[in-house]
């Protein structure tokens, strides 16, 4: 019978093809809409890692002070200072720093031309801790670390630009004018947003060169490549005093595995804040952060606003489409009153009425999903009008979205169609009946 | 026109008329923020940049070998003079960052050495004698860098800033008296006074976020040459009409000095067209969006009210029928369904424009947004109404050609 009724459904849509163009347009405009903007949103406000998201924590301590931090939060990255008190205590099972390098590289023949290399300084646990996948070799110890050594991760991408993709590990690769041994090649891995580096990044570029040793990095005084914040004071003249500054540009992650891990962790920054206060290192009592990946994506803003401000209007798009596709249903639910009549007089129940007129719905929103699918195909080659291309890459359409634009379109539908059809099954056949 | 029953009618068929009038509330919201969204980004796009952006290029050149200041220093001075060989080029200088580049360098602002809140930000263009020239930016007031005053810089030295040349909108916030000509104020990082020995008129700042709008206009310059970055930005004007000679040529100028430097293959090399097309891309985009949204949303709402006002004229072609009967002439059935339309019409713009006043309100408290104007309503509104008149006439058109005689036809 259901069956029957999505025929009668489908036959009653030809009958008046300029209502149903116009309620498929409706519906198809206004799911394309949501679609289009939505996968953008999806891709933008994704966990990034989302197995390992709540045990990674970006530790925060205010080195600023309440005149000149950010409106009572801490900066999103540390100064050298604190970023070395905090390795040193070693209180997380898993700890890193980062920072972002750029350097060039050096073909192996002689007469290449140089190329820019972008990459990370980190310390050995940076690879454990991001599961890191590994095509050749592996990270480095965190004992080489101590040994300050001269070692390089290449990512799958630059190993493929240098060594056309050979195993090169144990090889050697000149970078910025200093030779560093490859211990590993990592596999394409280049999470979106880019989490751990999301301070003073948009966090959707595209993937780095190389992981390269971070205390290798600051015994050769390679200047971050990245943000770099600075209040007070700055009377430092050379590297040495800079490093003692009140710059920020050091960015912390640690791995805490269970929840009181983190709140002893928690409160070891409150005390090496309150420390610092004491010993006259600050002037204000301890304000720290410890954010875990989703809620430091949060505090650093990573989903561009004009993503979420594109979102809203499109779904305030649809709800209009929607509000019309009401009324043009209304109209023609209740063209068919006679018909209704009729049917009602020959003993079908409301009931009936009702589901096929809420299937009649379905139908509509089957051929207005269609159509919005097109429309969605089409509108995601738009997408890099509104967003920087490294963003626009990142929406496309997948199985998923498919499912999801034709759920959405038949539930609309339906759901646009409770009142007209409720309206139709309330018809009285004998009102319909004297009338003619 | 008798308004009654019309009204009287409008109980009849509740649903449709409620339909109506809130599509249209809904539609006017959207669209009068739509609107405004697209004015307030078309403003910030077409603000001037102070640059005259004809005939002017960047290049930036990364070093192979970052490793020795003073070789990079030297560096950039032979650059420098090889460029302004070149005979497609009028002016060249190096810049650490300039207007509209999105990235550089910006400092806090002090008026007192002992000051911890800035007074205001301001971009910090480390530049030569050569900058204003090649920019086009003229001096209103004071004088230019002389070679001697320009020396190296890196991040890690802070030294003080002697003399500086700030940008007109900066002087003013300074000195809201017109007199900042040789006065001091501190704007380096260490606690040193700079002093303004020139005010160039208007110059944008490369700060493009939107955050940053009070501080568009703030420009310091100071006469340095940074070095230790690992890149330097060279800008370039070229003789009028020899842009692309000069951007031929300055390439392999650069390249014949020292071939163990890097052009990023995507940016390295840009004209300031492409400069600004780069840095309002989004501005662009957002418009565009908003654009469609609107004649989407207002060709939906026309359609909707075509459509619903075509089922009240087929359901009502009998009384229509007894009322021509009955005397009404066709101006008088085009004319109530006009009035019926134009009802609705205005109760669904007054529930809009509250709506938008509302959406309006939500953005501004969470969206760098500005206070929607009334002018954007009104006009909405009219719109709006122009719109609804025009989508109920054909229908209208049609009801009033229903003959009489329809009152004596059953079906």
């Amino acid at each position: 019978m259901y069956a029957y009724y999505l025929q009668l459904g489908l036959r009653s849509l030809r009958r008046n093809p300029m209502l149903t163009a116009l309620m498929m347009m409706a519906i198809g405009f206004g799911v394309a809409a949501s679609m289009i903007t939505y996968s953008v949103f999806r891709a933008v406000s994704d966990d990034p890692i989302p197995n390992k998201s709540s045990q990674l924590f970006a530790p925060q301590i205010d080195s600023w002070g309440p005149q000149q931090n950010e409106k009572g939060e801490p900066p999103g990255a540390l100064n050298y200072v604190d970023a070395m008190a905090l390795m040193r205590a070693h209180k997380a099972s898993r700890q890193t720093l980062i920072y972002p390098v750029m350097l060039s590289a050096l073909g192996r023949d002689a007469d290449s031309v140089p190329s820019s290399a972008s990459g990370y300084a980190v310390t050995g646990d940076f690879f454990p801790m991001f599961e890191v996948p590994f095509l050749y070799g592996s990270g480095w110890n965190t004992s080489e670390d101590d040994h300050r050594a001269a070692d390089v991760v290449l990512t799958k991408e630059f190993n493929q630009r240098m060594f056309g993709g050979a195993n090169s590990v144990g090889k050697e690769i000149v970078l910025g004018g200093n030779a560093y041994r490859i211990v590993g090649v990592a596999q394409h891995w280049n999470p979106a947003p880019r989490f751990y580096a999301v301070w003073g990044e948009d966090g959707f570029s595209e993937s780095p060169d190389f992981y390269v040793l971070l205390n290798r990095m600051l015994d050769l005084h390679v200047d971050s490549s990245g943000r770099n914040s600075c209040r007070g004071n700055l009377a430092f003249t050379g590297w040495d005093q800079w490093l003692q500054s009140n710059c920020v540009w050091l960015m912390p992650w640690v791995e805490l595995n269970t929840r009181s891990d983190a709140e002893q962790y928690r409160q070891f920054l409150t005390s090496y804040a309150a420390d610092q206060q004491h010993a006259g290192r600050f002037g204000w009592p301890a304000n720290i952060r410890l954010l875990d990946v989703m809620a430091f994506m949060t505090q650093q803003n990573v989903v561009p606003p004009e993503s979420r401000i594109s979102l809203i209007v499109a779904l305030c798009f649809f709800v209009i489409c929607l509000v019309n596709t009401i009324g043009l249903l209304l109209a023609k639910f209740m063209r068919r009153a006679g018909e209704i009549g009729v049917r009602r007089a020959l003993g079908a129940t409301r009931r009936e009425i009702y589901t096929q007129y809420l299937l009649e719905a379905a139908s509509v929103g089957i051929a207005g999903g269609v159509l919005g699918l097109l429309l969605t195909a089409v509108g995601m080659s738009g997408v890099s009008l509104l967003f920087d291309q490294e963003i626009a890459q990142l929406a496309h359409l997948d199985l998923s979205l498919v499912a999801l634009t034709l759920l959405v379109s038949v539930l609309a539908a339906v759901a646009a169609a409770f009142y007209p059809a409720w309206r139709a099954a309330q018809v009285q056949p004998a009102w319909q009946l004297k009338s003619n | 026109m008798q308004i009654k029953p019309i009204l009287a009618a409008m109980r009849r068929h509740k649903a449709g008329t409620i339909l109506i009038g809130f599509q249209i509330a809904l539609t006017l919201a959207i669209v009068c923020n739509a609107l405004f969204i697209i004015h307030e980004r078309i403003a910030r796009v077409s603000r001037p940049s102070g640059v005259n952006e004809s005939n002017l290029f960047v290049i930036t050149s990364d070093w192979a070998d970052n490793s020795s200041n003073d070789n990079i220093d030297a560096q950039i001075k032979a650059d420098l003079t090889a460029l302004h060989q070149l005979g497609s080029v009028q002016d060249a200088t190096s810049l650490n960052s300039f207007p509209l580049h999105g990235t550089g360098w910006d400092n806090f602002i002090r008026m007192t050495p002992d000051q911890i809140h800035m007074t205001t930000d301001a971009s910090v263009f480390l530049a030569d004698e050569h900058t204003l020239g090649t920019l086009g930016v003229k001096l209103i007031a004071g004088r230019n860098f002389t070679p001697d005053e320009v020396q190296s810089l890196t991040i890690q030295d802070m030294k003080g800033w002697p003399a500086i040349i700030v940008s007109k909108d900066l002087a003013k916030v300074l000195f809201p008296n017109g007199d900042a000509l040789g006065k001091q104020i501190y704007a380096s990082n260490n606690n040193t006074p700079s002093t303004i020995v020139g005010i160039t008129d208007t110059l944008q700042s490369h700060m493009m976020d939107s955050d940053d709008n009070a501080f568009a206009y703030n420009a310091v310059l100071v006469p340095m040459r940074e070095v230790g970055t690992g890149y330097v930005h060279y800008l370039i004007r070229a003789r009028p009409g020899q842009l692309e000679a000069a951007m031929r040529d300055v390439p392999k100028a650069l390249i014949a000095q020292n071939r163990m430097r890097i052009f990023d293959p995507d940016d390295g090399e840009m004209t300031f067209a492409q400069v600004r097309a780069k840095a309002y891309e989004r501005d662009y985009g957002m418009a565009i969006l908003m654009g469609i949204v609107s004649a989407v949303l207002l060709a939906i709402t026309a359609a909707g009210i075509v459509g619903l006002t075509s089922f009240w004229v087929g359901q009502r072609r009998r009384q229509i029928g007894i009322r021509r009967a009955l005397g009404a002439t066709r101006n008088d059935i085009l004319s109530y369904f006009m009035t019926e339309n134009m009802l609705i019409g205005v109760a669904g713009v007054v529930v809009g424009t509250l709506l938008a006043i509302g959406i309006n309100l939500w953005m501004v408290t969470h969206y760098d947004v500005a206070r929607l104007s009334g002018t954007y309503l009104l006009v909405g509104a009219v719109v709006l109404l122009l719109l609804g008149q025009g989508a109920v006439l054909a229908p209208a058109l049609r009801a009033s050609r229903v003959p009489p005689v329809e009152a004596t036809r059953s079906v």
